[in-house]
């Protein structure tokens, strides 16, 4: 959107997935911290995360985006009871 | 209604005449609720669809609002689109419209003019579409069958116009044109189809290929400049709806301009008025210039974007004008079109007296007596240089 003068009309956005260029990270007040040794790579997490902020690499959670990653929890509580692998922090701590 | 008659004339309503146009046009889709006294362009062109006689995809939908939600979806798609209504109907599209404008497709809806409620009315004034003035449509006011059923082909070219890309309404004045017969002349579908072409998309929501999005939130940081290209793009309409009108008199015979002047170039009075009412004005017209008055009238036939500059020198020999709505803004000065007039004249050097009547509301008849104690009025002005009454409603 740097040049304004060659917008496309009507407001339309002609290439897909720019959603991944807006950073939403900061608006995050907790922060998502795993535990390796407890996690256990089920990805329900990753099923779960509404921001698709999970990094999963060959089958295995890595960590977050944290650049999109909005603080919600929903990957702490899913996170299966008996292993508890992420906490949520607060942000600044 | 069968229509065997392709050449030559026929006897046609509004409706019938709007609803083959739109079966000569054979859009890719129509979404449609009827209403009065548009009832019968949907009734009709619905027919078609039944007949197969046209490859339109037809959507019915349980309100206006989702005629015209269903119209901007099909249109993003990239599909040639069409739908129709009156009144309410397009109040209660009233949200879609801007929507369909800001997003800078060409739809094309006809809209045969009928009063709003409060009271409820059916019959014919122009508050329904003067009302969506603002809305960021092209505004076509028609005449004569003949006019809204040529209209309707030209809005087609105007609005899918790459210098343009916006929604054209057709307006025809309810029950007057939409259900009177009169005589005019279709043309042969392929005349129709060589002049408005192939529609070609910029985009489609449907290119799974090429995906782009529709609709986005714009922030403080570029909402203003998608408003400032929506608005050069409808000034840019002007230059485009005078040029398609001429090609359209260069194929068919028939030229349209921006406005049509009725023996206005000596007038020294003249009534500015749109659609029919304009025709009940110019046998007023004829009346006088027997006994010698100089009368005339300025009908625009476009009124969004509307022609300041060529209102303004249309009207610059003449020394008193009266602006007939069919409709009052409520603003307490006036109808519409007396204010874009009035302030089309500000420029002027010698600016003509002027003067806002407000006549026919709700359908009530204006007879040529009407026309003829305007203008009467209008030479009084013009000798004396006084405008006793400013605003008043006529035809009471």
């Amino acid at each position: 959107m740097a040049d304004k003068k060659n917008l496309p009309i009507g407001g339309v956005i002609t290439t897909g997935g720019t959603a991944h260029e807006y950073v939403t990270g900061g608006w995050r007040k907790l922060r998502p911290i795993l535990d390796k040794d407890k996690c256990t790579n089920c990805l329900i997490c990753w099923v779960m995360c509404p921001d698709s902020a999970i990094i999963v690499e060959d089958g295995k959670m890595i960590g977050f985006d944290l650049e999109h990653c909005k603080g919600c929890g929903i990957c702490a509580v899913e996170c299966p009871d008996k292993v508890k692998a992420i906490k949520m922090e607060e942000e600044g701590d | 209604m069968a229509i065997t008659m392709t050449k030559g004339q026929v006897g046609l309503t509004g409706n019938t005449a709007v609803a083959y146009a739109m079966k000569q046009i054979n859009p890719d889709v129509c979404a449609a609720y009827p209403i009065t006294p548009s009832t019968q362009i949907v009734e009709e062109f619905s027919g078609y669809v039944a007949d197969g006689a046209v490859d339109t995809e037809f959507i019915t939908v349980e309100s206006e609002h989702s005629a015209m939600s269903a119209c901007i979806g099909a249109s993003a798609a990239g599909a040639r689109v069409m739908t129709a209504t009156s009144s309410q109907g397009l109040a209660l599209m009233w949200e879609m419209l801007y929507i369909a404008s800001g997003m800078r497709l060409p739809i094309i809806l006809t809209n045969v003019n009928r009063a709003l409620s409060s009271p409820i009315n059916i019959h014919c004034d122009h508050s329904d579409s003067m009302g969506a003035r603002d809305s960021g449509w092209i505004q076509l006011y028609s005449e004569t069958v003949q006019e809204a059923y040529d209209n309707l082909f030209q809005a087609v070219r105007i609005a899918e116009n790459e210098k343009v890309m916006l929604p054209v309404m057709v307006c025809l004045d309810g029950f007057i044109t939409s259900h009177a017969i009169e005589n005019m002349s279709l043309l042969d579908d392929a005349e129709v189809r060589q002049f408005i072409g192939e529609y070609k998309a910029l985009h489609s929501l449907l290119d799974t290929d090429n995906p782009v999005t529709y609709g986005a939130m714009t922030l403080p940081d570029t909402y203003i400049e998608f408003k400032r290209q929506q608005s050069d793009a409808i000034a840019r309409a002007k230059d485009v709806v005078s040029e398609i009108g001429k090609d359209f008199g260069n194929r068919f015979g028939r030229e349209y301009g921006l406005m049509e002047k009725y023996m206005l170039d000596d007038a020294d009075v003249a009534i500015v008025i749109l659609s029919s009412a304009a025709g009940t004005t110019k046998v007023a017209v004829d009346e006088l210039r027997k006994k010698g008055k100089k009368v005339g009238i300025l009908r625009p036939r476009l009124f969004r974007p509307f022609p300041f500059k060529e209102v303004a020198d249309a009207l610059k020999g003449v020394k008193a004008v009266a602006c007939l709505d069919r409709v009052d803004s409520m603003s307490g000065f006036g109808g519409p079109l007396f204010n874009e007039v009035r302030s089309s004249l500000y420029e002027s050097e010698k600016r003509p007296k002027i003067a806002s009547r407000i006549f026919g509301l709700g359908g009530r008849d204006y007879k040529v007596k009407d026309a003829v104690g305007v203008f009467e009025e209008l030479l009084k002005i013009a000798e004396t240089g006084k405008v006793e009454v400013l605003t008043k409603y006529i035809t009471m």
